[in-house]
């Protein structure tokens, strides 16, 4: 019965890391995230693969005994899937998956959200590291779509002060990503602070910004390995740093502000940060607020800065059949700007919006996570959930401070 | 009613909140999509099987290390009142999480007018 199966189970959901504003999570509520958990490393262990095979037998001869040619790129590929029915049943399947691990998070974290909402007031009072604005407006980006299908995205408020949000988002993402990104999810702040103390030795940023922080989970480990430093994470979203600002207290961090605010557009000088960087935030923006976002960054760049932004990798080079597997997430997963910032070459955008006098590049970044818990190395990617990820940016010249 | 402004969560919103959909049209993959709402309730029942697997598993394994389990115990047991409630209510929720796709079905009917798909958004918000 339990001979293995050739595939590593998941870590159980009760590896989470715990801290201040975790929820109280009971037996059936962490099988839940477990059963998703160990779905997910199926899926993406022994279930992707079937639609190569299902293209190659049958999609792809099918569309060339009616054209007398094979699909040519990514959406000719995505017209002839669509009638698979291998295709289908692994889209539907996914879909469903998706869909309930937002019902067991939200199960966990909404019969506890007075509680958690209490707890957040509690480590937030009166702090003046955590600066909301009510006058912050969404940006269509952020309110045409509920982000890969969250219910209500980041900025649900079902009570005064609600959190319930981001604990959906902080409890739920251990076992989306079957615990790749560490059991604290800092995986990807973790691999930037490792790369950077590479890349500079010795250096100690006085002044970081984190664009589209969330709930700060990436900003944690800056905020640790710089201690001296004074970090600025923005944030559209008021529950996200609520939760995220008392999270941050409960781990004793000092040095962060969580701020309420749309980065196209931020209320500081010019050269204000010597390090500004954003983990998977860019994906979830528009071709006009990216061009924006990047422009500010280029003004907010101290001379002898530095910038990084993690995301999933660029589509060029890519086979089209790759691309149109990860294609699925923009368009059945509520990622309605994926597409089009993976076909972008980055570098490129950079040196066209102002950053021509740095020196613009290209990088990957690897998940750092805690003994025990998967690595990326190990893994199958599954499309934006393993642990490493494309990096670019730029390094500014001038005198380091 | 739930929303800012409220110091608590109305528990007659729960579970509707519990089982919202995201907004935006959901896809459906199949040629009828039935086949795509019948999957989903199909996949909701199979991760609740799993969840009482483990804890059915969870119970032999303590019972085991405590050595206290009687199967003849088991088939005489009858709830008291408590638990009878308890129970009652465990299976409604049950069933609602089963059937979560009815209900977003509802909600959506309900919010009227057609939400956009990803792909137009896609569209809007590229070059």
């Amino acid at each position: 019965m339990n001979a293995k199966a050739g595939i590593d189970c998941a870590p159980p959901w009760s590896d989470v890391g715990q801290h201040a504003m975790s929820p109280q999570a009971t037996h059936d509520e962490i099988a839940r995230f477990n059963f998703l958990a160990n779905f997910n490393k199926y899926m993406s262990s022994r279930v992707v693969g079937g639609n190569a095979v299902a293209y190659a037998a049958r999609a792809r001869p099918a569309w060339e005994r009616e054209r007398g040619r094979a699909p040519q790129d990514r959406r000719e590929i995505r017209a002839a899937m669509a009638a698979d029915p291998y295709y289908q049943m692994w889209s539907s399947l996914r879909r469903s998956a998706m869909e309930m691990r937002q019902q067991a998070g939200r199960a966990l974290v909404l019969r506890q959200a007075e509680a958690l909402r209490d707890r957040a007031r509690s480590l937030n009072a009166g702090a003046p590291t955590l600066r909301l604005d009510a006058t912050v407006a969404v940006p269509r980006y952020q309110s045409a779509l509920d982000n890969h299908c969250m219910p209500g995205s980041y900025f649900a408020e079902y009570l005064t002060d609600d959190v319930a949000a981001a604990a959906n988002y902080d409890a739920g993402m251990f076992a989306t990503t079957t615990g790749l990104f560490g059991r604290y999810l800092d995986g990807a702040g973790g691999g930037v602070a490792r790369w950077l103390a590479a890349r500079r030795p010795g250096w100690q940023p006085r002044r970081i910004l984190d664009l589209g922080c969330g709930l700060g989970h990436n900003t944690v480990p800056l905020a640790r390995a710089f201690p001296d430093a004074d970090i600025v994470a923005v944030d559209l979203a008021a529950p996200m740093l609520r939760y995220g600002h008392a999270r941050a207290a409960g781990m004793g961090i000092r040095n962060v502000v969580f701020m309420q605010g749309n980065v196209e557009a931020l209320p500081f000088e010019a050269g204000s940060f010597d390090f500004i960087y954003s983990t998977m935030f860019l994906h979830e923006t528009s071709w006009p607020a990216l061009r924006r976002i990047l422009a500010e960054v280029d003004r907010l760049l101290a001379p002898g800065g530095l910038h990084l932004h993690l995301e999933q990798p660029p589509y060029r080079g890519m086979e089209e059949f790759e691309k149109f597997l990860r294609d699925w997430d923009c368009y059945h997963n509520n990622e309605p700007f994926w597409t089009t910032l993976h076909d972008t070459d980055c570098p490129a955008l950079l040196r066209s919006i102002g950053f021509a006098r740095d020196t613009c590049f290209e990088t990957s970044i690897h998940a750092v996570v805690e003994h025990g818990m998967p690595k990326v190395a190990e893994e199958v990617e599954d499309f934006g959930r393993g642990g490493m990820w494309y990096a670019f940016g730029s390094e500014r010249p001038g005198v380091v401070s | 009613m739930t929303g800012p402004g409220e110091e608590r969560l109305d528990p007659a919103d729960l579970l509707r909140l519990v089982n919202a959909a995201a907004s935006g049209k959901r896809p459906h993959f199949f040629a009828d999509r039935d086949v795509d709402r019948l999957l989903a309730i199909v996949w909701a029942m199979a991760g609740e099987l799993a969840v009482t697997r483990e804890r059915l598993d969870t119970v032999e394994r303590l019972l085991a290390r405590q050595a206290l389990l009687s199967r003849s115990a088991i088939d005489a047991y009858r709830p008291d009142p408590q638990a009878a409630e308890e129970r009652g209510q465990w299976h409604i929720e049950y069933i609602a999480r089963l059937l979560r796709i009815l209900q977003q079905e509802v909600d959506a009917l309900q919010r009227g007018a057609a939400e956009p798909g990803a792909e137009d958004v896609a569209r809007e918000l590229g070059p």
